[in-house]
C-alpha cells in the first residue's frame, strides 16, 4: 500500500498549479467576477494543455491518466477557483466532440434533483441530462433512467441572479430528451462528477487555510500578529483538520471508485470547504466582509458546490444505510 | 497512489486470520474492568499467545501496514485490546528502540513484548499537565545513581506496572525544557508510593505516585542527562500519532452495532439520529483513510531513512501530524458514544452497559495525551507555522 502521491503525481500537480496561475491569477480572477461569460480563448488553452484530455486513452489523443490524476487537477482548479463547466468537460470528452480539445463546451444536468440546475447556460454549446443512478428514492421506479442529450436552443430555461457571480445558472423547466448519448452510464456519471467536485471542494479548503493563516501572520492587532492569538489559532487548526480528512478521503475515494466511498468523501469536502471559507472570512474581519477579499468567492462557490452531485442529507442517509446493508 | 496490498501482505492477514479464529475461542472470560490485576494477567497472557505465534512486535515493525492490517484483523475478529500493555507497547517501547542503546534495548524490549513487563508513563504531575515542562520532580546525581523525589498524577495502570517512563528535572537551573531526563522508574524501588485515584467511571484507572529519594541506577537514563525534553517528544508523537489507530477500527464496528440496535428497537425511525450516524459513518471512514495516508507517509520518511525492521531499529517516529489525527479522532469517539446514548434510550443511565461505560471512558480522549486546546496549538505552530503567544 503506497497511499501517497507518486512523483508522477505531484509534477502533475505542480504543472498544473503553474498553468492556473499563469492563466488564471488574482487578476483574471477578479476581471472575470466583472464579465462572468466564459473565456473561450482561456478554455482552448486548457483543452490544449489537456485538461479535459486526461482520462481519454492516448489513442485517442488523451492523456491517457486516471481517477486519481484527475482529481488532483480539479483539487488545483478548486484551489484557483477556475469557473465554468468544469466537471461535465472532463466527465464528457471524447463523449461531445470538441469537448476534449476546449473547443465546445457541455453542460450536465442532474435530472433527479429537486430542481434541475443548468450552470453556464448562455455558454454551453451542447447539454446532457443525467437521469437515475443514484441511490436517492427520487430515482422513482418508471422514471426514465439513462443519458440524453438536447440542443441548448430547445430548453426551456428561467435565469436567477447565481449567488456566486463566477457560475451563472438557470433553472431548467423543459429538456426535451434528444438521442441517448452513448458512453458513460448514469450511475458513474454522477459519482464521478460527485467525486470531481468534491476535488474542487478540497481545493478551496485548502486555500482558505492557507489565506487565513497567511493574513493571521501579517496582520497585527494589540501590537502583535493576530495568530498569535489561540482564539484565532485554534480556528486555523481546525481549518487544517477538516482540509486533511475530507483530502484523504476524496484521495481514497479516488482510487477505489466506490459509490459510498464518494458519497462521504463529497459530505466531506462540502463541509470543509464551506466551514473553511466561513472561518477564513472570521480570520478577516472586516476586510473579508468585502467584495475586494476572495474569501466570498470561496464562500459561494463551495455552496455552489455542496448543492449538486449529492447534498449533505442525502449523503448521510446513504451512509447510514450502509451501516445496516 | 494506491490502497492495494501486496502479495505478502495478503499472507499475513491470512494467516493472522486463521491463527486467530483457531485461538480466540480459547481465550478465558474477560476479567471485571475494576480488578486491575486480573486485568494485567489478562493482557499480559494475550500479549504472550501474540510472542509465542510470532506477531509481538507487530506494532514496532517497520512495515507499518502490516501493523495496519494486524489491527483491522484483531478487531474484526474480536480479539483482546492491548490494555496494560499500551505505555509498554505503544510508547515506552517505541521511545526506546529509537532511543536506546543496544544494551538498554535488549534489557527491556524483549520483555514487553513477551508481556513479562508493563509499563506505565509518569509525565504529568500536579502542578504540570499541559505546561509538562514545568514539572518538578527531582532528579540528583549521587554516584551510579539518581535520587529522584516528587510526586507524578494521573499515572495509567501504575498499580499493575513494573517500569515507568519518567520525566525528571536535573538541571534546576537550565531553561525550563533544557533540564528535563528521561528515565526508566522501576516500580518496585523502595520509596515508590501508589495511591489509586478513582475515575468518573468509577474505576480505578490511574494514581498518584509519590517518589521519594527513590534511587535509579544512572544507566536507566534514555537519551542524554538534560536531553529528556527532545526524547519526550519521541514519546508523544507515538502517543498521538500511533497509539490510537486501532482503536478507530473498534469505534466503526461499535457504529455498525448502533445502527443495527437503533432499527431493532425502533429509533432508526428518527432522521436526525441516522443521519448522525450516517456522519459518523464518513467520519471513520476518513480518519482511517487519513491513518493510510500517514502510514504511507511514514513507511516513505523510513524507507528513505533505510530504517530497519528489527524492534531495536528507528522505525518512523509519526510527525506532527498525528496532532491533526488525535483531534478529530479524539471528539469522533465522543460523539459516537453520544449517539450511542440516543440509541439506548433510557438505558444509557445504564452504567453497567459497555456502551455507557464506554461512552464516560471517552470522555478522558479530549484530555488526555495532551488536550485537544494543546493539539491545537501545536497544529498552528508547528504545522501552519503561525507564531507562538498567549
Ligand atoms: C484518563 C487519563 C489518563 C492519563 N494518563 C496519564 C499517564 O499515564 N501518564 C501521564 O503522565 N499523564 C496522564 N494523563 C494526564 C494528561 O496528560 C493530562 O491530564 C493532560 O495533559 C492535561 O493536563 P492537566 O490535567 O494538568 O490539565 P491542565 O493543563 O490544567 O488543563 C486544564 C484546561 O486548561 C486548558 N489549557 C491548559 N493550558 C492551555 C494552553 N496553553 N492553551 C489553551 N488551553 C490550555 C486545557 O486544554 C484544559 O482544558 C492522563 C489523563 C487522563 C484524563
Amino acid at each position: 500500500m503506497r497511499f501517497q502521491l507518486t512523483e508522477e503525481q505531484r509534477a502533475l500537480r505542480d504543472g498544473t498549479r503553474k498553468l492556473l496561475d499563469g492563466r488564471f491569477g488574482r487578476d483574471r480572477l477578479r476581471a472575470a467576477v466583472d464579465e462572468p461569460a466564459l473565456d473561450r480563448a482561456l478554455w482552448r488553452e486548457l483543452g490544449a494543455a489537456g485538461f479535459f484530455a486526461l482520462r481519454l486513452p492516448e489513442e485517442a489523443g488523451g492523456v491517457g491518466l486516471g481517477l486519481p490524476e484527475a482529481v488532483l487537477v480539479f483539487e488545483e482548479a478548486g484551489r484557483a477557483l477556475l469557473p465554468g463547466p468544469l466537471v461535465a468537460c472532463e466527465l464528457l470528452a471524447g463523449v461531445v466532440d470538441g469537448v476534449a480539445a476546449g473547443e465546445r463546451t457541455a453542460g450536465l444536468c442532474e435530472g433527479s434533483a429537486e430542481e434541475v440546475l443548468w450552470e453556464h447556460p448562455a455558454d454551453c454549446d451542447e447539454l446532457i441530462l443525467v437521469e437515475g443512478g443514484g441511490r436517492d428514492a427520487r430515482d422513482a421506479p418508471g422514471r426514465a433512467e439513462g443519458v440524453y442529450r438536447s440542443a441548448p436552443d430547445r430548453v426551456a430555461w428561467t435565469p436567477f441572479a447565481s449567488v456566486d457571480p463566477l457560475t451563472p445558472l438557470a433553472r431548467v423547466t423543459d429538456f426535451p430528451r434528444g438521442a441517448p448519448l452513448g458512453g458513460p452510464d448514469p450511475s458513474r456519471l454522477r459519482r464521478e462528477a460527485a467525486l470531481l467536485t468534491a476535488a474542487q471542494q478540497v481545493g478551496s479548503a485548502v486555500r482558505t487555510v492557507e489565506a487565513a493563516v497567511g493574513h493571521a501572520r501579517e496582520r497585527t492587532q494589540f501590537g502583535v500578529p493576530i495568530g498569535s492569538f489561540q482564539a484565532v489559532k485554534h480556528l486555523c487548526a481546525q481549518m487544517l483538520v477538516r482540509a486533511e480528512m475530507a483530502r484523504s478521503a476524496v484521495y481514497a475515494a479516488a482510487v477505489t471508485e466506490g459509490a459510498l466511498d464518494v458519497t462521504g468523501a463529497k459530505l466531506l469536502a462540502d463541509e470543509a470547504a464551506v466551514r473553511n471559507a466561513r472561518d477564513c472570512l472570521q480570520v478577516h474581519g472586516g476586510m473579508g466582509f468585502t467584495w475586494e477579499a476572495e474569501v466570498h468567492l470561496h464562500l459561494k462557490r463551495a455552496w455552489l458546490r455542496a448543492a449538486r452531485w449529492g447534498v449533505a442529507a442525502e449523503a448521510e442517509e446513504a451512509l447510514a444505510a450502509d451501516l445496516i446493508d | 497512489m494506491d490502497l492495494a496490498y501486496t502479495e505478502e501482505e495478503r499472507a499475513f492477514r491470512a494467516r493472522l486470520r486463521d491463527w486467530l479464529a483457531s485461538v480466540l475461542p480459547t481465550l478465558p472470560a474477560r476479567p471485571d474492568p475494576r480488578d486491575w490485576p486480573a486485568r494485567r494477567a489478562y493482557d499480559t497472557a494475550w500479549q504472550r499467545m501474540l510472542y509465542d505465534a510470532g506477531y509481538a512486535d507487530v506494532h514496532w515493525d517497520a512495515a507499518p501496514t502490516i501493523r495496519l492490517i494486524f489491527l483491522e484483523e484483531t478487531e474484526r475478529a474480536g480479539a483482546p485490546y492491548v490494555g496494560a500493555n499500551f505505555v509498554g507497547l505503544l510508547h515506552a517501547g517505541p521511545t526506546i528502540a529509537v532511543e536506546g542503546t543496544p544494551a538498554q534495548r535488549q534489557r527491556w524490549l524483549p520483555p514487553v513484548l513477551r508481556g513479562d513487563e508493563v509499563w506505565c508513563q509518569g509525565f504529568s504531575e500536579p502542578d504540570a499537565g499541559s505546561d509538562l515542562a514545568s514539572l518538578r520532580t527531582r532528579a540528583v546525581r549521587d554516584g551510579d545513581d539518581y535520587v529522584v523525589t516528587g510526586a507524578k498524577i494521573w499515572t495509567s495502570h501504575a498499580e499493575v506496572a513494573d517500569w515507568c517512563e519518567l520525566l525528571v528535572r536535573t538541571d534546576p537551573d537550565a531553561p525550563r525544557h533544557r533540564g528535563l531526563t528521561w528515565l526508566a522508574l522501576p516500580m518496585d524501588a523502595p520509596g515508590v508510593t501508589v495511591r489509586p485515584l478513582r475515575t468518573l467511571a468509577g474505576t480505578a484507572e490511574f494514581a498518584e505516585v509519590f517518589l521519594d529519594e527513590v534511587r535509579v541506577p544512572a544507566g536507566n537514563r534514555v537519551g542524554a542527562e538534560n536531553d529528556g525534553w527532545r526524547v519526550t517528544m519521541v514519546t508523544l508523537s507515538f502517543e498521538r500519532g500511533t497509539a490510537f489507530v486501532g482503536e478507530v477500527v473498534a469505534c466503526r464496528r461499535v457504529l455498525g452495532a448502533l445502527a443495527r440496535a437503533a432499527r431493532a428497537n425502533g429509533r432508526w425511525d428518527d432522521a436526525v439520529l441516522r443521519r448522525r450516524l450516517g456522519r459518523l459513518n464518513a467520519d471513520f471512514a476518513a480518519l482511517w483513510r487519513l491513518i493510510q495516508w500517514n502510514v504511507s507517509e511514514a513507511a516513505a520518511a523510513a524507507a528513505g531513512r533505510g530504517a530497519s525492521t528489527a524492534p531495536g531499529g528507528s522505525g518512523g517516529v509519526p510527525g506532527a501530524g498525528g496532532s491533526v489525527f488525535k483531534l478529530r479522532y479524539s471528539h469522533a469517539r465522543q460523539e459516537l458514544y453520544d449517539a450511542a446514548a440516543e440509541v439506548l434510550g433510557a438505558g444509557a443511565l445504564d452504567a453497567g452497559h459497555e456502551w455507557v461505560a464506554d461512552r464516560l471512558s471517552s470522555l478522558s480522549y479530549t484530555i488526555a495525551a495532551g488536550t485537544s486546546q494543546i493539539q491545537q496549538n501545536i497544529v498552528a505552530e508547528r504545522i501552519l507555522g503561525l507564531p507562538k503567544g498567549r
